[in-house]
């Protein structure tokens, strides 16, 4: 552990980002917030993670590697697109669920522009921590294992 | 329920697709398991053979792209039956062949996705009614040959010529494109059924001309018609059953087939048949002298196939009904032959390990079924009876002895390009065969070729024997494929062995007997072959398409090297530079420098942001260590940032200053890598640039200035952000507008993110891994 204020911060803050960046991502629709903001928001705790301890930790954190988000979150925008079709409507077209309420988070609106901004948000997320677990490595190769 | 036209497209690209994994599963007789999809769309053709013969035409039609009037048309007449045979029957045999040919190769599952590839693309190009579908498949068929004629891609040879076939077919298709929007646009269809119908209109068009040499261009290029011919012997870098394939029923036949298939709206004119047959006869002559000089013999028939090219080329140009009648027969004839021979050449190679004819003779004992084989093919191709290739010379020559005055040079053509065409048929089909054996100087010692590779040169030599001595058969073939090349109701047709005596049959007489003579001395050619080659070389048109490959290699470096210096600072001010100059257009174009400006919103907590944004940028220039750098433009980021915040943009606020955060984090990773801040450009450069950058600078102040002014029409916005709730359930319009209204946008932009990610770990990777070798 290098920074151990940084790392400590980093494991506390990390569920509390992942949360907010959810959150975010989920209330996008109505307020300021999407899946672009939300994928950013959850790349950094990811990343501040990787500085605070070290990019291994990081990357043991996220388990898959971010090229399969990258490819998960076009996959899942694809998809997205598809519901729309089937009730004779073009392409991505909207599609929405009856709206029903939970207790404490109110009012659910759920439907496939809410799937669309998942596939966006996993897509921001890979792009970012695949860039940056690159750049890590081009930094340090001596401290790191390199990946094949 | 789908047309049978469908159904057997689908069965040959559907094996195709399937080919590696069938392959793998079991790799002897993968072969004869997928020549069951070509003999299959044989079969779904030849079932309609009936209903084609009695003159109707059978169509397919889905809607593609009806903007651009494209649609997924389908048609089956005459002239596409005939093709489509040639095209599935030989192709089956071809699949068999190169089992045995390629047997045990670690690629066969690839051979047979690009083999299986490209004949859909050439069944696909035969059967389309509409001209842009036909020009799909004509590139398809393009890229599939490439692949094909490249397939042994270690040897540089290979690619080069591989290489050399697609550009010259590609720039001709590019020329062919053009031409079939000339033809779209006159004509206001792009099906060939109304084009035909309206030949009148085109012929009449003052873009007649237009049309006519781009096409052309076209078709010349793929059936290597002068001065486009070098491509196809160089082809021959292509595995052998692919050479029979290309050569006999396929890729050259394309612009034979595509001349023919326009010839009821192209034709007719002195224009068309002028230039048809002037440069048919002249590939034809040129083919068949340069053929004799060839000692390779997969060479040999490559230059018969041109001169055969020439050959159907002048009959179509001259376009009488003799001659359409004798074009169509000899189209038949050849294809059956020509792969049979070629087939015959690969088994010879196969097994004796050479292809030299000088050095091959009396294999017959050693390869009887082989020899049975190409002796009746040869027999076929030298045109003697009862053989089908016999038949078709007659018609060549009843076709050409009706001709008067100059056009007699085309009889004197036809004539010499036989017997010189005789002569090297029986090189390349007897001569390997008989005369005294020498094979203990071959490389390898001969066996008898396996079935698989016996079996397509029998059935084809055997069927230009039996189509020979019945040519009843298929005159319900011929007459629909006269009938759709000249527009007209189907003919009755009468195809006979024994004309009587007349003029056709002495000029026979004299073909068979200058082709034996000729092929007697065909040492005394072989002697000086080497050198005869060597001298027209730098004349020949290959050696001009080096010429233009090298000079276009030769610019495009030149340019290269001037616009592309591999310096980001050129290519900034580059970009910098352009964007003044639109700045000054655009800001010029609003109304020069005319502002309005409301100063009341300006308050003082923005002044004193703006003072804090111009230090940090002025930090940034001068610094001299990455770290103040970074710093300094991180704080004019996050001014922007608040600035957001303060005009009431949240989702803009958040954005940036998460993307500024990141830049930050990021760019300290590459800082750790980059050698100390240095100045590298001299005082000049440095003045230079200070003064675009402030120029520039100025300038998007002036258009922010005159932005404010502009009244832009609200419409859209104030729309988008009323119907943001009621129809998307959304409140916030700017997510709306990304995951709703514009998704397919976002879906592409997410799209490119992720490949820039690719492309950055690439980068990322190619210089750790340099490095890595560099210290170990």
């Amino acid at each position: 552990m290098k920074y151990f204020i940084l790392g400590g911060a980093g494991r506390l803050l990390f569920p509390c980002l992942i949360v907010l960046s959810l959150i975010v991502l989920y209330r996008g629709h109505n307020l300021p917030g999407g899946g672009f903001i939300g994928g950013l928001m959850a790349a950094t705790a990811y990343i501040l993670v990787g500085i605070g301890s070290s990019m291994r930790v990081a990357k043991e954190k996220l388990r898959v590697d971010p090229v399969f988000l990258l490819a998960l979150g076009l996959a899942v925008a694809i998809i997205s697109g598809l519901p729309g079709m089937l009730t004779g409507g073009v392409f991505l077209t909207g599609e929405w669920l009856p709206t029903f309420s939970l207790p404490l988070l109110g009012k659910i609106h759920l439907g496939t522009p809410l799937v669309f901004d998942v596939g966006v948000y996993l897509v921001v997320i890979g792009f970012t921590l695949h860039t940056t677990f690159c750049l890590a490595e081009l930094a340090q190769p001596e401290t790191e294992e390199p990946v094949d | 329920m789908p047309s049978f036209l469908l159904t057997s497209l689908l069965l040959i690209f559907g094996a195709s697709f399937l080919a590696s994994w069938i392959c793998g599963r079991c790799s002897d007789k993968c072969g004869w398991l997928l020549s069951l999809a070509p003999f299959g769309a044989f079969a779904l053709l030849a079932s309609h053979a009936g209903t084609i013969a009695d003159g109707s035409v059978v169509a397919y039609h889905v809607d593609w792209f009806s903007a651009l009037d494209c649609a997924f048309s389908l048609r089956l007449d005459g002239l596409a039956l005939l093709m489509g045979l040639l095209v599935t029957g030989i192709g089956g045999l071809i699949v068999i062949y190169a089992s045995g040919y390629m047997h045990g190769h670690p690629l066969l599952g690839r051979f047979y996705l690009y083999l299986l590839s490209f004949m859909g693309a050439m069944l696909g190009l035969v059967l389309s009614d509409n001209l842009i579908v036909l020009f799909i498949f004509w590139e398809l068929t393009s890229i599939t040959s490439y692949l094909l004629i490249g397939f042994n891609h270690e040897q540089k040879e290979s690619r080069w010529k591989a290489l050399q076939a697609l550009l010259t077919t590609g720039l001709g298709a590019m020329a062919m494109l053009a031409g079939f929007i000339f033809i779209g646009g006159v004509s206001g269809s792009f099906s060939l059924t109304e084009i035909n119908a309206m030949g009148d209109v085109l012929r009449e068009s003052p873009f007649y001309l237009a049309m006519v040499l781009l096409v052309l261009g076209g078709a010349f290029t793929k059936s290597a018609q002068v001065p486009f011919h070098f491509w196809l012997p160089n082809a021959m870098a292509a595995p052998t059953p692919v050479s029979a394939y290309l050569h006999s029923a396929t890729m050259v036949k394309a612009g034979i087939f595509l001349m023919a298939a326009l010839n009821p709206a192209l034709g007719g004119t002195e224009l068309w048949g002028n230039t048809l047959s002037i440069f048919g006869s002249v590939t034809l002559l040129l083919a068949v002298v340069l053929g004799l000089f060839q000692k390779d013999l997969k060479a040999i028939l490559a230059y018969t196939t041109l001169g055969v090219l020439g050959l159907l080329t002048m009959l179509l140009g001259i376009g009488t009904d003799y001659a359409i009648k004798a074009m169509v027969g000899f189209l038949l004839g050849h294809a059956l032959y020509k792969a049979a021979l070629f087939m015959v050449a690969g088994s010879v190679d196969h097994e004796t390990g050479t292809r030299d004819v000088t050095l091959l003779r009396g294999l017959r004992g050693l390869m009887p079924i082989t020899a049975f084989a190409g002796g009746l093919a040869a027999l076929s191709m030298s045109g003697l009876p009862p053989f089908f290739g016999f038949i078709g010379k007659e018609l060549i020559y009843k076709a050409s002895v009706k001709l008067e005055g100059l056009e007699l040079y085309f009889l004197l053509a036809a004539f010499i390009g036989n017997f010189l065409m005789m002569a090297l048929a029986l090189k390349a089909g007897i001569g390997p065969f008989f005369g005294k054996s020498n094979h203990l100087a071959l490389p390898k010692k001969p066996h008898e070729a396996p079935p698989a590779m016996w079996l397509g040169p029998v059935v084809l030599g055997v069927g230009g024997l039996v189509l020979g001595l019945f040519p009843f058969l298929v005159t319900g073939l011929l007459a629909p494929t006269i009938a759709s090349i000249l527009g007209g109701p189907v003919p009755v047709i009468k195809l006979e062995l024994w004309h009587g005596f007349n003029l056709p049959l002495l000029l026979s007489v004299f073909t068979v007997a200058g082709g034996y003579a000729l092929y007697t001395i065909r040492g005394k050619f072989w002697a000086v072959a080497d050198q005869v080659r060597a001298a027209i070389r730098p004349w020949g048109a290959e050696a001009m398409y080096e010429r233009i490959f090298n000079a276009t290699i030769w610019l495009s470096k030149a340019q290269t090297r001037r616009l592309q210096t591999g310096r980001l600072h050129d290519y900034v001010f580059m970009i910098v530079l352009v964007t003044v100059g639109f700045l000054v257009w655009a800001i010029l174009n609003f109304g020069g420098l005319q502002f309005d400006i409301d100063w009341s919103e300006f308050d003082l907590i923005m002044m004193g942001l703006v003072v804090i944004m111009v230090i940090s940028a002025f930090v940034a220039v001068t610094a001299t260590a990455y770290m103040t750098v970074l710093v300094a433009l991180g704080t004019v980021g996050f001014g922007v940032a608040l600035i957001f915040v303060y005009y009431g943009a949240p989702d803009l606020a958040i954005t940036q200053l998460l993307v500024e955060t990141l830049t930050v984090v990021l760019f300290m990773y590459v800082v750790l890598r980059l050698p100390p801040l240095k100045t590298i450009s001299s005082k000049m450069m440095r003045v230079r640039d200070a003064i675009l950058a402030s120029t520039f600078g100025f300038l998007m102040m002036l258009l922010v200035l005159k932005a404010v002014n502009i009244q832009f029409n609200h419409a859209i916005s104030d729309k988008l952000a009323a119907m943001s709730y009621p129809e998307a359930k959304g409140k916030n319009v700017v997510n709306v507008i990304l995951v709703d209204f514009r998704a397919l946008d976002t879906l592409g932009e997410i799209t490119v993110i992720a490949a820039a990610a690719l492309g950055i770990a690439a980068l990322v990777s190619v210089k750790f891994k340099k490095r890595k070798e560099g210290t170990s």
